[in-house]
């Protein structure tokens, strides 16, 4: 009995990564053999990069507050105040930048590709498309593959760069640490090697965040319950992709940038 | 020009089409009917390769369908033009970029050809002033107005209608008939289109087939076919309840 379900939810995952990879295989074809429309890029970089800002911003500040906290109280108990900075920096530069930044890009974009293909898929204006002689992947995914891929990693180093300063006005005015000292252990400790991981993580992370919503998508049953179910799928898949990616990606990263 | 030959197609253990044979001539103005969830939209998406069938061919001049893969398609889906039972406008464009579509992905016009091109065709389907509406804010009859505009802007030479009058009054229902009458007359396309509506089968079609349990039943004139003796035919096309039928009550 258990080995049977056990095989179907195999020969299903296999399945899916399948019609995965072959959305992305199909997006890189479509950008190796025409143009993308400047357009629709811009369009979904506005709705993925500008229009996330204030979530990215407001995750990025809350978590540079809390680790700064967290870090100083326990750091003050054998007096390395003055490395909270560092703690704070190194984590959120590497770590949690990059995840925290990505599990709201998910949250709120990857659910929004995924009801407005869905919408479209169930409405049969995917299937318009392709009686207007358009591949759905040219129109639909590689505008937002590349937007999400660009916009990652950017609003990435916007969400580090505001935890960090939240961080120091926390470290530094509440807490009573050494602003210069604070500020300098985090210029030591932080390498550009930091910088460099929480960005390429970023780039991936966006771009695998639009590949699993658009397929959840295009891929939609029908009906509000199959849009429903492709939405909430979108979400709990990117942001399980990118949680586990995070880990595999520190391993590679650190060996590659570290020796 | 267009064969279908031996075409199988089953959703789960349903079977839909089952061995469906039919050849349609270029410049014909077909009709399929049969009853609701009989096939034939199923059989209408299988002309334009938007659905795969699980046997059989569909040929388009000769073209096996069935062996091409989806960017393939492409090329051979330039020939068509269809008209969904919903219209399926795009809901994040106007009118505008809706009906000139096409036009604008093939970036060879200019914004001042396109504007030309979209407002004959918005003309040949009766509708004027609307292209900077979104298809929210239109009627059901005037998205299946537009939805035609879009499929005939680029002159396709088979157009295919999912249900055209599905939904609509019977005052829009025939205005829909009109258009796509003028549009065989005027562009010399090949018109096929699917229904249960037998007032609009008569004004649209000059040739009737019927589908029933998956395969191709009946086949002629429309004149034939509407007053046809043939007992399942005679029943469908009167809205006749066989006696041997189940009752509702």
């Amino acid at each position: 009995m258990v080995v049977p379900i056990l095989q179907q939810r195999v020969r299903y995952l296999f399945s899916e990564l399948g019609e995965l990879a072959h959305i992305a295989g199909e997006a890189l074809r479509s950008l190796r053999h025409q143009r993308p429309s400047w357009r629709d890029f811009v369009e979904q970089l506005h709705f993925i990069g500008v229009k996330s800002q204030s979530v990215v911003i407001t995750t990025g500040a809350a978590t540079g507050m809390v680790l700064c906290a967290q870090t100083y109280f326990q750091f003050h108990k054998v007096k390395m105040d003055t490395a909270t900075g560092a703690v704070v920096s190194v984590g959120m530069c590497s770590e949690l930048g990059p995840v925290l930044a990505c599990l709201m890009i998910a949250g709120r974009v990857g659910a929004a590709m995924a009801a407005e293909l869905g919408t479209m898929k169930v409405t049969e204006q995917i299937d318009a498309l392709r009686t207007l002689a358009t591949h759905p992947v040219d129109y639909l995914v590689v505008p937002r593959l590349l937007a999400a891929t660009v916009a990652a990693p950017l609003l990435t180093a916007e969400a580090v760069a505001v935890g960090i300063f939240a961080s120091w006005m926390v470290g530094a005015h509440l807490l009573g640490i050494d602003s210069a000292y604070y500020v300098a252990n985090m210029n030591r400790y932080t390498a550009p090697t930091d910088v460099m991981t929480g960005l390429i993580k970023a780039t991936l992370f966006g771009a695998a965040i639009a590949v699993i919503s658009c397929y959840k998508g295009l891929s939609c049953q029908q009906g509000a319950e199959g849009v429903g179910k492709a939405t909430t799928e979108a979400v709990v898949y990117s942001s399980i992709t990118v949680l586990v990616a995070n880990f595999f990606l520190t391993l590679f990263l650190t060996r590659l940038f570290k020796g | 020009m267009i064969e279908v030959r031996d075409l199988w197609k089953s959703f789960g253990p349903q079977p839909v089409l089952r061995g469906t044979c039919l050849r349609i001539e270029k410049g014909e103005a077909v009709v399929i009917i049969g009853r609701s969830g009989g096939g034939k939209s199923v059989l209408l998406k299988h002309l334009i390769a938007l659905l795969q069938p699980d046997r059989g061919q569909v040929l388009v001049e000769g073209q096996d369908l069935c062996c091409l893969d989806e960017r393939q398609l492409l090329h051979v889906r330039r020939k068509f033009g269809m008209l969904f039972q919903m219209a399926a406008l795009f809901d994040s464009l106007t009118v505008y970029e809706n009906v000139s579509f096409v036009l604008q992905r093939e970036r060879r016009h200019t914004e001042g050809q396109m504007r030309k091109l979209v407002a004959e065709a918005l003309e040949m389907v009766e509708l004027r002033g609307i292209e900077e509406k979104k298809p929210g804010e239109l009627s059901g009859g005037m998205r299946k107005r537009v939805g035609l505009a879009r499929a005939i802007i680029y002159r396709p030479e088979i157009l295919l209608y999912d249900e055209p009058t599905t939904g609509l009054d019977p005052v829009a229902g025939a205005r829909i008939d009109q258009l796509i009458h003028r549009v065989w007359a005027q562009l010399h396309v090949t018109s096929i289109a699917v229904t249960h509506d037998m007032a609009s089968a008569r004004r649209i079609s000059k040739r009737i087939l019927m589908l029933n349990e998956g395969v191709i039943y009946a086949d002629g004139p429309s004149a034939d076919i509407l007053s046809s003796t043939d007992p399942v035919v005679h029943n469908f096309v009167n809205g006749i309840v066989p006696a041997d039928s189940q009752s509702f009550a």
